[in-house]
């Protein structure tokens, strides 16, 4: 690994911690969601530098795309009052 | 001939990176939501299409799949930023003082 | 030269990737946090693509590719929920 790289893996594993933090001590619950939205987006581009895009492409494809989507369809949901 | 087309996919890549900091820089200078939409999504739109420019002159084999990403980065992203400010304009999101000119509210009237 | 290039690259698109990172943790309101995550996903492509520039494999873009479509889907659903019409 490129020393590049590595920079590159420090400052996201860092970035990761901090969304983590925020995920767990957010106000609302829809900041919390966007949150670990960005953790898992990190994530991603952790496993792409350790040389497995495929992990990364399947991360980013449930984790951070449709994780997020079903969390925040689901809080529309409960907010309107329709649970069919 | 490679080399030539190297150091220009350099130089356009950096180029590409300055417009990215502009943005972010712009996202944080910004005073409401509606100048942060307008700062953060056009310039990042530039820089990544000079970004992936640069690396195509550097490496023209990929340059396919790059052209592939730029359509969809040029498809996708001023979508997002319109129904984003649509999304803020109609939660009543503040307005700067210094905003003179509000044509949804005018069309549609005004949430807040 | 072509090296130190694209390692000031590399800096400029780390010193974006701080900036918008603040604006994520400080962001008063859900749209400011939004509009940041999406910023951040574009300079992930480009970082993506500069990681698959140095190590010279092609099927890194790949992933860009997946990005590039995602958060589109993401900040369109996000969009719809802060507009209370999900």
């Amino acid at each position: 690994m490129s020393p590049l790289l590595l920079t590159m893996s420090v400052l996201l594993a860092a970035a990761m911690i901090v969304a983590g933090i925020v995920t767990i001590r957010a106000r609302t619950i829809s900041i919390a969601i966007l949150a670990s939205g960005a953790v898992s987006l990190f994530a991603s581009v952790m496993f792409l530098l350790l040389a497995a895009p495929d992990v990364a492409m399947t991360e980013a494809a449930i984790g951070s795309g449709l994780t997020t989507f079903l969390f925040f369809f689901v809080l529309g949901r409960i907010r309107s009052g329709n649970y069919d | 001939m490679q080399a030539m087309l190297d150091i220009l996919g350099g130089l356009v890549l950096v180029s590409g990176t300055v417009f990215l900091l502009l943005g972010a820089l712009g996202l944080n200078r910004m005073p409401d939501i509606f100048n942060r939409i307008q700062a953060g999504t056009k310039t990042t739109t530039l820089g990544t299409m000079l970004t992936l420019a640069g690396i195509g002159l550097m490496q023209p084999d990929w340059s396919m799949k790059l052209l592939l990403i730029g359509l969809f980065m040029l498809f996708t992203n001023p979508l997002s930023s319109q129904v984003l400010a649509r999304a803020a304009h109609r939660g009543g999101a503040r307005k700067t003082p210094e905003t003179e000119v509000d044509r949804y509210a005018e069309d549609h009237g005004d949430p807040s | 030269m072509v090296d130190l290039l694209i390692y000031l690259a590399a800096a400029l698109a780390g010193a974006a990737f701080l900036l918008v990172l603040y604006r994520f943790l400080a962001g008063p309101k859900p749209a400011d946090r939004v509009i940041a995550f999406d910023v951040l996903t574009i300079i992930s492509i480009t970082g993506i693509a500069l990681a698959a520039k140095i190590e010279g494999r092609i099927i890194y873009l790949d992933v860009a590719l997946v990005y590039a479509l995602l958060s589109f889907l993401g900040v369109i659903v996000i969009a719809r929920y802060l507009e209370r019409n999900l």
